[in-house]
């Protein structure tokens, strides 16, 4: 039997970079919260500028509870399931915003009326066969005081390019209206990036420094960035990136309404006879607990969240919590990050330091920046640059085919080439599917015994439409910069993935969402859920800013409706 | 995140083709002769080599060969040898990677197999063509089919070492590879720094080389290097 605790109202389960960030409004207005938080504390001593444990050796996802339960994936339900070693994810207080690239970035108005603005713009039609996508059930501005709200109470960095319709080139044009500007000026640039700056504005487009959620200058007491080149797959040794760990989460600790339960493995989400949720069961060791609660607020991942929900089961809620409408799991998307493109110049770049969140952007080939009435797809990608090398990554760089793999000819190669290649990071609009979903493996089990969620999911013509545009425009770029020789990647298919959407979408249609616009389940009243599986599309850029907008605004609506929803 | 993963993978077995072809049409016989001879040479004024952790000797012997064909040592500086790539992979052998222990135990078991069966003589005592040769058969998955012992396809065998050889001769000295910086010299790596100035990040203006390891700086807690972590695919940005 699970030893009982004394009971609080809220428990939040995850304290990454949502549900980091979500406690502080909680605590704030005065309700107690238990942070039930797989991983443990990590503090900037932990972060070592190494190559070989960081990205080699996969530190800081190693010894990680999401590492032992990482999803199967299959094509679609004919295909063969395989399962990968392991993925980025990882367990932390701060969750896997301590080794994100911390690009901090808005949607587009479009990505929240894709079905509605393309139908006005281009006619329903040209909405692709067989996608589930819907309107989200408000518009950016209803997002954007929260979008506000967390970049300052985080720190952003980032260059306005539209403030309530003043535009200025310097920013992204193509945004849509902030009401102020960034609380700290963007990173710095570099000799590269100034190059490839310099050759955007010749072809005519708008390239911009990208926001992020690192300190460009001192912010609320902590160092500013010292770009030393470790920062990809890497903590912050100077807590210069704005993970939870050292933003909200302390604050919300301040308050003495927080308490943060580390090693806290949650297996089950607890229901009474009428279907409300009495608290959650989890694990640590060997040892059980139940953890009574008033409400709970789901922030563990999309693959977890989904599972956790599947998992719990009960006689209001036999086929998993929240899903008597089959929803749990479906809609499932991830971000069409692949098709990367490669490019060789006949320079050295001097790009050995720095941060994947240094960078520059152009944004004119974006969701629906442009027109896309002679085009065969809806959507587009951000094209994004930036200043980023190791030594064993540089060693293992493309030869585009001018030498082989190893030997005295290669060495020559990488001598002189090392540091002239430079990889594009290309995010686009992905839309979710019939066929794409979320369930339970019905082989693989974690080590506890449960199953662990399966990924059934493959891009469709819309994505590799746009994959082939957008890299086409990527190389034009690269060229318009002095390179000599481009290599394209294959854009790959929907495995485990850093940016995966869906399972438990948002929505006012009950019966094709799990939440309620406010993030709260249609059928669990004190049940919310943070994070990106609420999100029912992707647009073309970095979903975490999102995601911790979504967060805030949903522990902002449990406060103001208490007793409605908890009482 | 950028998935530079996977586009890694695919170039590296783009490159591995290109090795093969560029290999098949590579220096003269008399070149390849001469500069065999030097490399013996070298090898006789090697130092002495550290106690073992995890391999055996004539496995060692066989990784240090192998590291010296895929990293020369040549007119372009140090190679894998100069840089103790093989001090790297048997401390790793015996910690991190340690569940890579019998992947090595039998893939240079069966390249040695391989080495009698299609080449008349145990790998270290073949002329360099055929070791060259024979490594590109290993590389490429050829060898699979001669039923010599490899585990799945050779290639995999081929695609650990030369993975494993490339940390030793590029990764942090903390690891007992890249000996003397060796590696991050090749390279023209300017080194790890805590602090970058602007300066330093402007073109033609490249910093000035340091050399150290990270954990020389009393600032961060020594990796762990005897547990094995979890593998992962993408990078989260």
């Amino acid at each position: 039997m699970p030893t009982n605790l004394p009971g609080t109202d809220v428990v939040v389960i995850g304290l990454g970079a949502a549900g980091g960030v979500a406690v502080l409004p909680l605590a704030d207005a005065g309700l107690n919260v238990v942070g039930l938080e797989a991983g443990t504390w990590l503090t900037n001593k932990d972060f070592a500028p190494d190559e070989i444990r960081n990205n080699v050796r996969d530190w800081p996802m190693a010894v990680q509870k999401c590492n032992r339960e990482v999803p199967t994936h299959r094509m679609n339900e004919q295909a063969p399931t395989t399962r990968a070693a392991g993925h980025a994810m990882m367990n932390g207080v701060g969750g896997t915003a301590l080794h994100y690239w911390a690009q901090s970035w808005r949607l587009s108005p479009f990505d929240f009326k894709t079905v509605s603005e393309t139908t006005r713009r281009y006619g329903r039609a040209r909405v692709p066969k067989g996608s589930t996508v819907e309107d989200w059930p408000f518009g950016y501005d209803e997002l954007e005081p929260f979008y506000d709200r967390i970049e300052h109470e985080i720190g952003v960095s980032g260059q306005a390019g539209n403030i309530l319709g003043a535009l200025d080139p310097r920013g992204n044009v193509f945004e849509a209206p902030r009401t102020r500007a960034y609380p700290m000026p963007p990173l710095r640039s570099t000799g590269y990036l100034d190059r490839m700056t310099a050759a955007g504005r010749a072809l005519g487009w708008h390239p911009f420094p990208g926001p992020a959620a690192i300190n460009s200058e001192r912010y609320q007491g902590r160092m500013p960035c010292m770009y030393h080149g470790f920062c990809n797959r890497g903590g912050c040794h100077v807590d210069a990136k704005n993970s939870p760990n050292v933003t909200t989460i302390p604050r919300a600790q301040k308050t003495g309404k927080l308490k943060v339960v580390t090693v806290a493995h949650v297996t089950k989400i607890e229901v009474d006879g009428n279907g409300k949720i009495t608290g959650v069961t989890y694990v640590t060791g060997k040892e059980e607990f139940f953890q009574p609660a008033k409400a709970v607020l789901v922030a563990s991942y999309t693959y977890e969240n989904t599972r956790l929900l599947l998992l719990s089961t009960s006689k209001a809620f036999p086929k998993g919590l929240s899903n008597n409408h089959g929803q749990v799991g479906r809609h499932y998307l991830s971000h069409a990050q692949g098709g990367a493109v490669t490019a060789l110049f006949p320079f050295n770049l001097n790009s050995w330091y720095g941060l994947p969140a240094q960078g520059v952007a152009i944004d004119n080939w974006a969701d629906d920046n442009f027109d896309h009435g002679g085009l065969d797809f809806i959507g587009g990608g951000n094209l994004w640059v930036y200043s980023d090398r190791r030594p064993i990554g540089a060693a293992n760089m493309n030869t585009f085919g001018r030498a082989p793999g190893w030997g005295a000819q290669w060495k020559a190669f990488v001598k002189e080439n090392a540091d002239r290649v430079n990889t594009a990071y290309l995010q686009k609009t992905t839309l979710p599917y019939e066929g794409n979903f979320l369930d339970l493996d019905p082989v693989v089990k974690d080590p506890l015994g449960f199953p662990v969620c399966r990924i059934t999911a493959d891009y469709q013509d819309n994505e590799r439409k746009i994959n082939d545009f957008i890299q086409d425009k990527m190389e034009l770029w690269f060229r318009a910069a002095g390179a000599i020789d481009i290599v394209r990647g294959p854009l790959g298919t929907m495995g485990v993935n850093t940016h995966a959407y869906g399972g438990t979408r948002m929505g006012d249609n009950v019966d094709t969402n799990v939440v309620n616009r406010y993030g709260f389940s249609h059928e669990v009243p004190n049940l919310g859920v943070l994070g990106a599986s609420v999100m029912g599309t992707s647009g073309a850029h970095n979903p975490t800013l999102t995601a911790q907008a979504l967060a805030w605004r949903t522990a902002e609506h449990l406060v103001k409706n208490w007793k409605a929803i908890a009482e | 995140m950028a998935d530079q993963s996977p586009s890694r993978r695919d170039l590296l077995k783009i490159a591995s083709t290109a090795a093969g072809a560029a290999a098949g049409v590579g220096a003269s016989a008399a070149a390849r002769h001469a500069e065999a001879a030097e490399q013996r040479a070298r090898a006789r004024s090697r130092p002495a080599r550290e106690p073992l952790t995890a391999l055996t000797a004539h496995e060692a012997d066989l990784l240090d060969r192998i590291a010296e064909l895929l990293v020369p040592s040549d007119a372009n500086g140090p190679g894998a040898t100069e840089a103790m790539a093989v001090r790297y992979i048997d401390r790793a052998l015996a910690g991190a990677l340690a569940d890579q222990r019998d992947a090595y135990r039998m893939g240079l078991e069966a390249l040695e197999r391989y080495a009698r069966q299609t080449r008349g003589g145990p790998f270290l005592q073949l002329p360099e063509t055929k070791q060259i040769s024979l490594l590109i058969d290993v590389e490429s998955g050829t060898a699979t089919g001669a039923n010599v012992g490899f585990t799945g396809s050779s290639a995999q065998f081929f695609g650990l070492v030369r993975g494993h050889v490339m940390q030793g001769t590029f990764g942090d000295p903390y690891y007992g590879g890249n000996e003397g910086f060796a590696g991050w010299d090749l390279l023209g790596y300017p080194g790890v720094r805590t602090t970058v100035t602007p300066t330093e990040q402007k073109l033609l203006s490249p910093p000035t080389r340091v050399r150290r390891s990270a954990y020389d700086s009393p600032m961060f807690n020594k990796a762990i290097v005897d547990t094995k972590p979890a593998g992962s695919d993408r990078d989260a940005d």
